[in-house]
């Protein structure tokens, strides 16, 4: 049975959460099994800024027993370069497109719109308001005063769906995905990474390369189930639900407190073929 | 220690070519309550059969990820995603000089193999260990070699780079392919660009994934940021400005 997220109609319910799954890199690894056998109803690309970005120093991971950390901080070729050399290869992939966006100022997010408004081969926007690996990250979808006036600000500039991607650095994500959907968001999507941060070892100084990072995988599992929950009882509009999904159970957790839609991410890591594994087991 | 995993159905690796590994069972609860992410392990021998393709791996236990894989026993499942990354191309035209140290022996023993099969093709390689016996190893694999051993307890005394040296002197027209400890592989890409030697060296980096996914395995190159799953893990000394990196895995 088809589910309906924003007028796509999906075959299953697991996407990936963005920066999680480069398919381009993963079509020239896998080959062509890759796209016979895609592993999401939709693939949410990596986030993009106007700017190329060569993202943080390494070291960048630090694994934990139960997840990771990652301090990546959003490399990515930039909006001129995206449109001309990637988006004609992710319009080749076999389900609809999100693409994620990044601004550091309204401007930038404007520019961003209303450039990829006028391409077909995008199906929606998600805006990650949310990543902890850059300085302007978190705020934004951590506050809903905030929230709703940078998504009053955007609306206007496309009339492709748009998924506000909000932070788990708040007591009141309910708050803060009211005042998104008040201001227009189709969707939420939830939880990006917890920031945290290690030592290394044998000394009192920061392992990565930015200092701190976000906290991924099974650990922050219990945190995105009730945020979702809390989220999914408060909008009307969808609900992407993420946060440590390693298998069909954690998925449906996350379906049975509201998400219509699920990520999976860092278990993607572990596993190329998580979506593949996961969707075909949720009944 | 040596590790044989049967990767059934499994294309052929080319040497320098690394596979992700972990176990099904148990592979967590170690110190800190680690390993999480699979571990990236470059193979030593690939013989192919009806079966699939045998690997052999090479790792000292060294930490949460490595001390699981060495309870591995006989008949034990693993979980294998791989071949990934370039692995060795070879320079026609150049004599072939082949640099292992420690635990880097690995890829070195692939990439000969990958040479006798082809005909006309010969190779020179060096082999640096800690001591002879860290350079048991070596006697895995009919690889011939020049030895040094940093106490001198096999072999030359001291580093390999000092045999490396003498090599590039008396054959300049080498390609060197190397793989070893960051600070052997530093050494050996200095004494490549004094002599005017191309190299390709065979690196590694904390990874998540294997597969381009995560962007965590990042070197910095002359051309910015380069995934080392994806662009390496073979790249070449030209485009560093050093192989030491920071933050090799925990």
């Amino acid at each position: 049975m088809a589910i309906d997220f924003c007028g796509m109609q999906l075959d299953h319910p697991i996407v990936n959460g963005s920066g999680t799954y480069d398919a381009l890199a993963a079509r020239r690894v896998f080959g062509e099994a890759f796209e016979r056998n895609f592993p999401f109803s939709a693939y949410v690309s990596k986030t993009i800024t106007l700017e190329p970005r060569a993202g943080n120093p390494p070291p960048r991971l630090w694994e934990l027993g139960q997840g990771m950390i990652n301090s990546i901080g959003l490399p990515n070729k930039g909006l001129t370069r995206f449109v001309d050399e990637d988006l004609p290869q992710y319009a080749t992939l076999p389900a609809p497109l999100i693409v994620s966006v990044m601004g550091f100022s309204v401007d930038e997010l404007v520019l961003i719109l209303e450039t990829l408004d006028r391409r077909s081969e995008i199906a929606a926007f998600e805006l990650n308001f949310s990543c902890p690996n850059v300085k302007t990250g978190n705020i934004v979808g951590s506050d809903p005063v905030e929230c709703e006036s940078m998504m009053t600000q955007l609306r206007s500039h496309s009339e492709k769906p748009m998924i506000a991607k909000l932070a788990p650095s708040t007591s009141r994500p309910d708050l803060v995905a009211m005042a998104a959907e008040s201001a227009g968001a189709d969707a939420i999507s939830l939880i990006n990474t917890i920031p945290g941060m290690a030592f290394a070892p044998g000394s009192s100084e920061p392992w990565l390369g930015a200092g701190s990072g976000g906290i991924s995988g099974p650990a922050v599992k219990p945190v995105a189930l009730g945020q979702v929950a809390r989220v999914s009882t408060s909008v009307q509009v969808p609900v992407i639900g993420m946060g440590g999904v390693e298998n069909a159970r954690d998925a449906q957790a996350l379906l049975d407190a509201g998400a219509r839609l699920v990520a999976v991410g860092t278990e993607n890591f572990r596993d190329p073929a998580a979506g593949n594994r996961i969707s075909a087991s949720l009944g | 220690m040596a590790l044989t995993a049967l990767d059934r159905g499994g294309p052929s690796p080319l040497a320098g070519q690394f596979y992700m590994l972990m176990t099904p069972a148990g592979w967590g609860g170690g110190a800190d309550g680690r390993p999480y992410l699979p571990r990236a392990l470059s193979f030593a021998r690939a013989v192919q059969s009806d079966d699939g393709v045998a690997l052999d791996f090479l790792f000292e236990d060294v930490g949460p990820g490595t001390g699981r894989l060495a309870e591995v026993g006989t008949g034990d499942e693993l979980l294998i995603s791989g071949p990934f990354g370039n692995g060795f191309a070879l320079e026609a035209e150049r004599w072939p000089v082949l640099i292992a140290g420690g635990i880097g022996l690995a890829p070195i023993v692939a990439f000969d193999d990958e040479l006798r099969d082809l005909d006309g093709v010969r190779a020179t390689t060096f082999v640096g260990m800690r001591s002879i016996d860290h350079a048991s190893a070596t006697g895995l694999y009919d690889l011939e070699h020049s030895l040094a051993t940093e106490d001198g307890s096999a072999g030359h005394r001291g580093y390999v780079t000092d045999l490396v040296a003498k090599q590039l002197e008396t054959q300049p027209e080498s390609t060197v392919y190397a793989c070893g400890p960051p600070a052997m592989l530093e050494a050996v890409r200095v004494l490549c660009e004094e002599h005017g030697v191309p190299s390709q060296l065979a690196m590694e980096s904390g990874m998540a994934c294997g597969f381009g996914a995560c962007y965590g395995c990042v070197v910095p190159t002359k051309d910015g940021y380069t995934r080392l799953c994806v662009d390496g893990p073979v790249i070449e000394g030209a485009q560093l400005d050093s192989a030491i990196l920071s933050g090799m895995a925990h």
